[in-house]
């Protein structure tokens, strides 16, 4: 193409590529600083701050870190909640993505109005502490799950993605004496699998990252997710945040220490992101734009 | 959804073509055919009935003396008590101002950004360029606020943090970031746009995806260059989606994240970082103030509900579809 060869053009690509490359920079150098400082010396922190390569390599922030086992059991919480409440969560949000997905359902545009209602007005935090309460799951595990089951974000996705399969599937498999359910399991499930991978990321993703639930329900400290624990140890310690702090008596963690901790906080959703990056973006959007 | 939804008006109006005189005792049949779906969807909805309408019920307690030994049916009515206490107030309207500044601040500053960066990431012929560019963008929007605070603070922190040792480089003094009122508000537009940017751009994008190739042949053809056809072609096509994500931000002008805000707060900045959340959370939780909290937790939801309201009231003046 002539035009392209302009040199107004040819100006404009060379400006935004670059800029560009400089905005993408810009986003991932603090993890790699982040990284890199953990595997650090503190001596080496403090000579040249901005560290993106190590020189000194060292395990020692590590070897502190996993010198008490509280990192431990809040991997193995969070581990656990993000297991348990990602099958959950998508086993009740497929199920009622699926039966509203139907259109000879009576009373699902009813059903839907009630769910899209709770986007946009809520009884908020203390109305919904009190229902929490009230079923006494105040200290337990299930609190961090229960009262997040079903994302109506997320599951309004998963019913558009159900809806645009084509009907004449459900048809033949119930000519052929297959029930709703099996329709569901057989059929529509293994046909659904990019959009439940995406839908199972960002559950997942929530679980993984959930905090506010953590501070609200769980009194007991051996029951904190990872990220308390990394608010515990970054946030208090750094910012002197006033509220409530465990850390007051012993020395506060060196900056190493503190980069080692949010590296382990990070590194699973870092892990599994590369996997499942590629479905979400033509998975999920583009439906929800229409739907 | 209006397509998914005349989609089904259609058939309904088919069917009871159909079937004229559709006898309660058909529906009654075609909703008993039907069990299983309706087994499928009942753990969902019970599952939005005690945790989103039972909460809603909850509300009744703004207006009265709750005590949680005695509950709802057991505690005083007040009526107005607590939102008259609250009008007057002076730390609400201060809080009311935090609130509607930071809102502010992220309309005026960060809203525009995923538009710019999904038209400059447009504008990339270069396919696995593009895709490096986005799936470093994304990144951030999967950390949690603890993590993106956290990497804030270890960067920010007097000693041994990378800004303030570069500061100290260049010749300047330093600066607590962490413990000032005047940084506040920057570092929270700035960790916004930092975590939300990138994700932001996957929905125009899309929207720039469906616009119609032979908009810019002809562009081309009359001689237009690539910021005119930006300008001319890609935003007019894209504006009704950028008018739906302002009518859901604005209905969102209260939501600014209760995380986000509840870790950046401490005693210095208080006075400029609290908002509505956070102070409910300490009124209701740490002190105990269980009606008092959710009156303000009340006043927030409701202005929420009117400002969507409001909001898409005016996008379907100025001619577009708006949300409902």
């Amino acid at each position: 193409m002539v035009e392209d060869k302009k040199l107004g053009s040819r100006l404009f690509h060379i400006t935004n590529y670059t800029l560009l490359g400089i905005i993408g920079l810009i986003t991932i150098l603090p993890f790699i600083h982040i990284i890199a400082g953990s595997f650090t010396t503190t001596a080496e922190l403090a000579r040249k701050p901005f560290v993106l390569i190590p020189t000194d390599w060292s395990l020692d922030a590590y070897r502190f870190v996993f010198s008490t086992d509280t990192i431990f059991r809040g991997l193995a919480n969070s581990i656990g909640i993000t297991l348990f409440g990602t099958l959950f969560s998508m086993f009740i949000s497929c199920l009622m993505a699926y039966g509203l997905s139907r259109r000879d359902l009576d009373g699902r545009n009813v059903i839907m109005f009630f769910v899209v209602f709770t986007m946009l007005f809520s009884g908020g935090m203390i109305p919904t502490f009190l229902v929490v309460k009230q079923l006494g799951l105040i200290d337990s595990y299930l609190a961090l799950i229960i009262p997040y089951t079903i994302n109506a974000f997320n599951m309004i996705i998963l019913k558009s993605f159900f809806q645009n399969l084509p009907e004449g599937l459900e048809e033949s498999a119930k000519i052929d004496g297959c029930t709703d359910f099996g329709i569901f399991f057989r059929i529509v499930l293994p046909l659904s699998m990019p959009v439940l991978a995406t839908i199972s990321l960002f559950y997942a993703v929530t679980y993984w990252n959930t905090y506010l639930p953590a501070i609200l329900y769980l009194n007991d400290s051996d029951k904190w997710p990872v990220q308390v624990i990394l608010r515990q140890i970054v946030v208090l310690a750094t910012g002197l945040n006033v509220d409530d702090s465990g850390f007051e008596d012993s020395a506060p963690p060196s900056q190493a220490v503190k980069m080692a901790v949010i590296v382990i906080a990070t590194l699973p959703v870092l892990l599994v992101y590369p996997f499942l990056q590629k479905h979400f973006a033509k998975g999920a959007f583009v439906g929800s734009i229409k739907g | 959804m209006s397509e998914i939804q005349l989609d089904s008006d259609l058939h309904y109006k088919q069917e009871s073509v159909l079937k004229q005189r559709k006898t309660s005792s058909e529906r009654w049949r075609r909703i008993k055919r039907n069990k299983l779906l309706y087994l499928m969807i009942l753990p969902g909805a019970l599952y939005f009935i005690i945790f989103k309408y039972v909460p809603m019920y909850g509300l009744v307690i703004a207006f009265q003396d709750y005590k949680p030994y005695k509950g709802i049916s057991g505690s005083e009515w007040v009526g107005f008590e607590h939102f008259t206490t609250l009008f007057n107030d002076p730390q609400f309207w201060q809080i009311f101002a935090n609130t509607l500044i930071l809102f502010g601040m992220n309309l005026l500053f960060f809203f525009p950004i995923p538009i710019i960066l999904a038209l400059m990431l447009n504008e990339v012929r270069h396919s696995l360029y593009k895709r490096t560019i986005q799936t470093l963008v994304y990144i951030p929007h999967f950390m949690s606020w603890v993590i993106i605070v956290s990497i804030s603070f270890v960067m920010l922190t007097l000693d041994g943090g990378l800004i303030n040792d570069l500061i100290v480089w260049m010749g300047f003094e330093k600066i607590n970031f962490l413990l000032s009122q005047e940084w506040f508000r920057p570092m929270y537009v700035l960790q916004v746009i930092w975590r939300e940017a990138g994700w932001g751009t996957i929905i125009y994008l899309a929207a720039i995806a469906s616009i119609d190739p032979q908009l810019y042949e002809a562009a081309r053809m009359d001689g237009a260059s690539r910021l005119r056809q930006i300008w001319h072609i890609t935003l007019p096509s894209i504006r009704n989606v950028i008018v739906l994500l302002l009518i859901l931000k604005i209905g969102d002008i209260l939501e600014l994240g209760f995380e986000h805000v509840y870790l950046l707060l401490n005693s210095v900045n208080r006075e400029v970082a609290e908002i509505f959340d956070t102070f409910v959370y300490t009124a209701a939780l740490k002190n105990g103030q269980f009606s008092y909290g959710t009156a303000v937790g009340f006043f927030k939801s409701f202005v929420g509900l009117i400002m969507v309201i409001a909001a898409n009231k005016l996008a379907k003046k100025f001619g577009d579809e708006g949300l409902y």
